[in-house]
């Protein structure tokens, strides 16, 4: 056991961090759920791709830098500790692009990929539907394959999917063996949003802004060569995204302990009116002991992987851990703002109030998004302590 | 960067919980329970013949010379079988202890407790009573800033009774004189040995918590209600998932105090308050979660999980209780200085 950086990872740290100083934009970018803001974070995706930057864990060859993971937390330290803006395109990068570099064919890796790592292409991932929430097997769109068998012609509803309003491509799951049960005969497809047939209709979040959509399908014809992997191996496939979607990939520790940072100073600005509530001062250490136990776990369990280990069904408590944080911490942040927590950012009198609210509403769904904490629970007590399932 | 135990400590580690469970069963705490010390010699010279309590010793003194991140993994196992003898606040907090005083005692006492002739434990006044000091050759005491060596023949013992019948508890009355006088000035070797008895509190509350689990999940899955396991019911599987999910996100802290300690690390007793807080806390739970799940079975004196229940509730509190180590922790990053953020773990 060793605790220090090695100078290549100190090396590495400088070198992402005097390219963020010198890059990241001085005003905030608007929220990706606007036109504007969308575009913008695209083009801040195009700078990052420029500098090499956008997809530090992706190989050389794909324009990465073939990052380890301590290189990848390094990196995401830096980059939440500079304000850098929100990735658009996390569904891309973090989950189909490893996906595709295990299933996809060499073409559609070329094809796909740099389009992914330059923001040309942002990605919306369509599993949920109006049936299938946490029963995700419970999938009813369909895709049957033209006589002639050249395409899909799928047809059915993808809801929930984040990003969609402006995205350029969707993944999904989709029935392709229409006697088929549960996660059996799905087939994983790649849909390209502007194809003849689809509607996509904006869904309002609890900020009144479109974050996700329903996607509708009807007699859309996507060509074959966008299936990803073998027809009928749809839930494998999926399960390697969702692998990744609920390991390390999808919230990094940093996230959190910029949140933790934000709280441990907004109570010691506001340190007399936070002491009013003998209960803030508990949860704010809290909040940073917390956060840092997320780090220490998450750096633990990077070492073991890149030495050889596995993840194991213990990364179910990964979800869970982060996201009941980040909900405890915004409470807090609540409480210590009191009356003038309610307060939209623009409201004259929310001076210095932040966007504690904004976080506070997203902190929400934590829980609910990627298999609901309740499921993760289901796994934790079914897979990892070897509870009876019936 | 690695944070990972190499294969030599991961291998000690499963040898010695082999031997732990083998020898000390529910079986053999509850004989303890009946005896006089509540202690097993026999068992004491079985730890002492596998190099365990010298451990820490120094080479050059007839010990292993090993630290913390060696030991930190052992002190887990000796949580899961609820070890009664004093191993770990022998190896974590006395051995150090002598070793950070004049080279003379060292020279008495080192070599002593390498070959298992002696036993050394530690009283400090945060602990209010010392624990095995029946048992021990030889007591360091706390007196303000100052340590005193006393033998048993200088003390007087009163026993007190605690919740866990395996703790043997007293009170020590001596008199304080120059000649049991070890060091003046010691606040900074006396905080080090309450830093290294929390981590060994925090490493057995790992241990503890995950013997807890273990229980109820067996007991879940062979108690049957309404025709059916009540493992396979969601209130009882989310009960165990939530001592599960703090214990998963304790042992990457516990491991890091161990290495803070052993590297001496400056912020080495925010990371023993933080590992006390995270260990203690969960199992804290898994006694609150493991005793509804076991149903009235759990209220009982004849079922084992109340061995590892009242552990857990004994080292909450000792070696700093709950608000001392969240006092340091609170005074570490609500003071001045930027402690938190991204980027500062490992500063
Ligand atoms: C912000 C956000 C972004 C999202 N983005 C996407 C996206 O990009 N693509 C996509 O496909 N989906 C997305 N989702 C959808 C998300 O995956 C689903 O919301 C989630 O899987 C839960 O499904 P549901 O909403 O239908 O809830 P339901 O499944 O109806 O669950 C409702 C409640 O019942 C509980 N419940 C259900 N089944 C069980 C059970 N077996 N045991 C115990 N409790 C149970 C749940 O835990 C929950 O508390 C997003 C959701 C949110 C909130």
């Amino acid at each position: 056991m060793d605790l220090a950086y090695t100078p290549e990872q100190q090396a590495f740290r400088e070198e992402i961090r005097t390219w963020l100083a010198a890059n990241v934009p001085a005003e905030p970018l608007k929220s990706f759920d606007t036109a504007e803001g969308f575009q913008q974070h695209r083009e801040w995706e195009a700078k990052l791709n420029e500098g090499r930057w956008g997809m530090v864990t992706w190989p050389e060859a794909l324009g990465g830098r073939g990052a380890d993971l301590i290189q990848w937390l390094i990196f995401e330290e830096e980059y939440w500790r500079a304000g850098a803006p929100l990735r658009v395109n996390q569904n891309g990068i973090f989950l189909l692009g490893p996906t595709l570099m295990e299933y996809g064919t060499d073409e559609q890796k070329a094809d796909i990929l740099p389009k992914m790592a330059n923001g040309t292409e942002v990605w919306a991932q369509g599993w949920s539907e109006p049936g299938a929430g946490s029963d995700m097997a419970a999938i009813r769109s369909k895709a049957e394959l033209s006589d002639c068998g050249e395409y899909y012609i799928v047809n059915g509803q993808k809801t929930w999917s984040t990003r969609a309003v402006w995205a350029d491509q969707c993944f999904g799951m989709f029935r392709t063996d229409p006697n088929s049960q549960r996660h059996h005969g799905l087939t994983f497809i790649l849909v390209p949003l502007n194809l003849e047939g689809i509607t996509v209709r904006p869904i309002p979040q609890l900020d009144g802004l479109p974050g996700f959509a329903e996607i509708f399908f009807d007699n859309v014809k996507v060509p074959v060569n966008r299936r990803l992997g073998g027809e009928g191996e749809g839930w494998k496939v999926a399960m390697a995204t969702a692998g990744f979607e609920r390991g390390l990939m999808l919230r990094s520790p940093a996230r959190f302990q910029e949140t933790a940072r934000r709280l441990v100073n907004l109570y010691k600005e506001n340190r007399e009116a936070a002491d009013r509530d003998p209960s803030v001062k508990e949860a704010v250490i809290r909040a940073y002991m917390d956060a840092e136990a997320y780090t220490l776990t998450t750096y633990q369990t990077a070492c073991r992987l890149t030495q050889g280990g596995k993840i194991g069904p213990e990364s179910s408590t990964n979800k869970i851990f982060w996201s009941e944080l980040d909900q405890r911490m915004h409470e807090t942040a609540m409480s210590i703002l009191g009356a003038r927590a309610e307060l939209l950012p623009h409201a004259p009198a929310a001076q210095g109030v932040g966007n504690w609210l904004d976080g506070f509403l997203f902190a929400q769904s934590g829980p609910i998004y990627a298999g609901t904490n309740e499921i993760q629970r289901n796994i934790i007590a079914e897979r990892m302590l070897g509870m009876p399932r019936k | 960067m690695d944070f990972t135990f190499n294969e030599d400590q991961l291998l000690f580690q499963e040898e010695v919980k082999k031997f732990l469970v083998n020898e000390v069963t529910p079986e053999l705490i509850r004989e303890l329970w009946e005896s006089e010390s509540g202690r097993s010699g026999a068992l004491w010279s079985q730890l002492v013949e596998l190099g365990l309590t010298g451990m820490t010793v120094p080479e050059a003194y007839g010990g292993l010379g090993m630290n913390e991140v060696d030991f930190v993994l052992l002190a887990q196992e000796c949580g899961f079988v609820a070890l009664p003898e004093p191993l770990v606040e022998q190896v974590l907090v006395a051995v150090p202890l002598i070793n950070s005083l004049p080279e003379a005692f060292r020279a008495e006492w080192l070599p002593r407790i390498a070959a298992g002739e002696a036993k050394v434990l530690v009283g400090l006044e945060q602990n209010q009573l010392v624990a095995d000091a029946h048992y021990a050759d030889l007591l360091l005491l706390q007196q303000g800033n100052e340590l005193h060596a006393v033998t048993p023949g200088q003390v007087k013992l009163i026993f007190n009774e605690s919740v866990d019948p395996s703790r043997k508890l007293f009170a020590v009355e001596w008199t304080p004189s120059a000649t049991t006088r070890i060091a003046e000035d010691a606040a900074e070797l006396i905080e080090a040995a309450l830093n290294r008895g929390a981590l060994g509190a925090a490493a057995q509350a790992l241990g503890l918590t995950q013997r807890m689990i273990e229980l109820s999940v067996q007991y879940t899955a062979d108690r049957q209600q309404f025709g059916v396991a009540i493992g396979t019911f969601q209130a009882v599987k989310h009960r165990m998932a939530n001592v599960a999910v703090p214990l998963e996100y304790a042992k990457a802290v516990v491991h890091r105090a161990a290495h803070s300690v052993a590297i001496g690390h400056k912020n080495a007793a925010v990371h023993v308050s933080h590992a006390k807080i995270a260990a203690c806390d969960a199992s804290l739970t898994g006694a609150k979660n493991s005793i509804q799940v076991h149903g009235a079975m759990g209220y009982t004196w004849e079922v084992d999980l109340h061995i590892f229940m009242k552990k857990a509730w004994a080292l909450n509190n000792t070696w700093g209780d709950s608000a001392f180590h969240k006092n340091r922790v609170a005074s570490f990053v609500l003071g001045e200085a930027d402690n938190a953020g991204a980027g500062r773990t490992f500063l």
